[in-house]
């Protein structure tokens, strides 16, 4: 890897540290964590690494929202439904307490059990999910509590049904809503960050990616299907567009990565929790520095500066 | 007797171009509707729909901006920008050979064109995409073009028309091409807030990315007839859902159905009907 590309890097992963992102008693190693990080980096990840961190994203062992809303939450009350037509499982809201404050919360939901899976929809919202999603975001503004969202689905559905109910209204409509509150945002990428039905929750002053999280204009799959004409091409794909954390946020499309239990989050569920929580936290504590509106205008400015032109 | 040998040989491909009426079918003046066919300039007489049946052809952008404003008054906006190749993106063919093809092959440098006019003698900007270079695909050069519009429509206190026409975002940029759905998201709402409206115009087809960001938060939001609007393509969702599609799936006259945009406006009547929408966002007569 080239020093430009890596300049930034180790800028990022210092004012990370330097924020207090990664606070208490695990500073030092996670400090150590992140400076392997930058070295696997150095080294430019080969197309396998690439892939098996895909593969770890989608783990079906790995923590899902509601897995980190039990440990990381006191008190939750989840709120259902688009007050319209209907409760998309697939898409989780609520309040809770975290660390002591009131926090909205909008999560993606996977699930293992097949039955379970299948009210979850494989996370897939449908229009409805984003809806849903909208109402807690207003909620969050109105009382001043801030937003937490949870990413982690292969995408928004692909249904007839979802497409007449105006999946691509919805989505844009969700980012819309996010551009415009006023109390702190973060978004973390806890695993499969598939394309618009993604970044629907994602417009926030701070977007984290888990170590072994992914995030793509479209699943390897999909993009190996139209341009290799071959969904079997998809580890080929990945390489190519390099969805992982360390990617993501050399290219400043993130503000940091959560680091993770050694071979993944399934490996320690409560070790995750623990680092994901730390990390939330430590965002929000520096968020809460800033006023309404200036927090608007940044995080506004940040997204408007995303793209790279010739 | 010998066996024949090789019975099977695939002459598919010959057949193909050796037979003249599909070759009359791929013709782009031939109305895949009806089948009659044109000589380009009776097309481009006609706004690129066909007489007959009223298909609307594909309209590339500088057309597309001729038809809408008045004669003479558009001009246009950072022409120069161009994409770089953040990721060093490789498919069949390297991505800056498929730029450089694009523009050779379009004569613009990406897929979108903005600049200021007047339409019906109201003064407004554009942002007007072309399919014909990579699809209309959106990535980070029709991200910035769509957001200095917006700037400089609420610099000037005038409206933005956008005119879609797009398969999504665009995988050679990856994960950067998905951030320009946020980046146009941000930039329609400070438009709003700067008292300025989006009238968005979605064409054959507007969907993917598109649909998912600017395109669909238009205060006002009609199609052309016949427009294919999905969030999903078709053959993705029959892929993944197995589910019987409707013959039209996902128009613009489903999406009116359903509630999804305003009107569906024939090309005949677009340039008036921008005219009328620009006066009563202009408060005037």
């Amino acid at each position: 890897m080239s020093t430009e590309a890596e300049l930034p890097l180790r800028e990022r992963l210092s004012k990370l540290a330097g924020v207090r992102l990664l606070r208490g008693s695990r500073l030092s190693a996670e400090t150590e964590r992140l400076q392997q990080q930058l070295d696997r980096l150095q080294e430019e990840e080969t197309d396998e690494e690439i892939w098996s961190r895909v593969q770890l994203a989608r783990h079906e062992d790995r923590p899902y929202t509601l897995d980190y809303v039990e440990r990381l939450f006191d008190d939750f009350f989840e709120l259902h439904g688009d007050r319209g037509r209907m409760d998309d499982a697939a898409i989780v809201t609520g309040m809770g307490k975290l660390a002591g404050r009131t926090v909205a919360l909008i999560g993606q939901q996977k699930a293992r059990e097949i039955q379970e899976r299948v009210k979850r929809n494989f996370g897939m919202a449908y229009p409805e999910g984003y809806r849903k999603a909208m109402r807690a975001m207003e909620l969050a503004d109105k009382h001043g509590f801030p937003l937490l969202t949870l990413v982690d689905t292969p995408g928004a559905y692909p249904g007839v049904a979802a497409e007449q109910h105006g999946q691509g209204g919805a989505i844009a409509r969700s980012q819309a809503v996010m551009a415009r509150v006023s109390v702190p945002t973060v978004t973390v990428v806890i695993g499969d960050g598939g394309s618009g039905g993604a970044v629907a929750i994602a417009l926030a002053d701070k977007v984290l990616m888990q170590e072994n999280a992914m995030y793509s204009v479209i699943s390897p799959e999909g993009c190996a299907s139209i341009l290799w004409r071959d969904a079997e091409q998809a580890p080929k794909a990945a390489a190519a567009f390099k969805p992982d954390a360390a990617h993501c946020l050399q290219l400043g499309v993130i503000d940091g990565i959560v680091p993770e239990p050694a071979g993944g989050a399934h490996q320690d569920p409560e070790l995750a929790a623990q680092l994901l929580g730390e990390a939330v936290e430590g965002a929000f504590d520096e968020l809460d520095r800033y006023e309404p509106s200036e927090l608007r205008r940044a995080r506004r400015a940040k997204f408007r500066a995303m793209g790279v032109l010739g | 007797m010998p066996p024949m040998s090789s019975p099977h040989i695939d002459v598919s491909i010959e057949h193909k171009r050796a037979d003249p009426e599909q070759e009359m079918k791929d013709h782009p003046n031939t109305c895949p509707s009806c089948g009659s066919h044109y000589r380009d300039d009776e097309l481009e007489r006609h706004l690129r729909v066909c007489p007959h049946c009223g298909y609307h052809f594909p309209v590339r952008a500088r057309e597309r901006i001729e038809q809408l404003v008045d004669e003479g008054t558009f001009s246009e906006e950072d022409a120069d920008l161009r994409s770089a190749d953040p990721l060093g993106f490789f498919d069949l063919k390297p991505y800056t050979e498929r730029l450089a093809e694009a523009e050779l092959e379009t004569g613009l440098g990406d897929a979108m064109v903005i600049g200021g006019a007047r339409i019906e003698e109201r003064a407004c900007r554009l942002a007007v995409m072309d399919f014909k270079f990579m699809g209309g695909s959106m990535g980070s050069v029709v991200g910035e073009k769509f957001v200095r519009a917006c700037e400089s429509a609420s610099g000037a206190g005038v409206p933005l028309v956008s005119v879609a026409a797009s398969g999504g975002a665009r995988m050679q940029e990856g994960i950067l091409a998905l951030m320009q759905l946020p980046k146009t998201v941000c930039a329609v709402e400070e438009l709003h807030e700067a008292g300025c409206a989006l009238i968005s115009v979605m064409t054959h087809p507007t969907t993917g990315g598109l649909l998912a960001s600017f395109a669909s938060l238009g205060d006002v939001v009609v199609a052309e007839p016949g427009a294919l609007m999905s969030f999903a393509g078709p053959r993705v969702v029959q892929q993944i859902t197995r589910e019987k599609l409707p013959d039209d799936f996902g128009r613009a006259e489903q999406n009116l159905h359903f509630g999804q945009i305003d009107a569906i406006v024939p090309r005949s009547e677009l340039r008036a009907t921008l005219g009328r929408l620009l006066r009563l966002f202009g408060n005037v007569d």
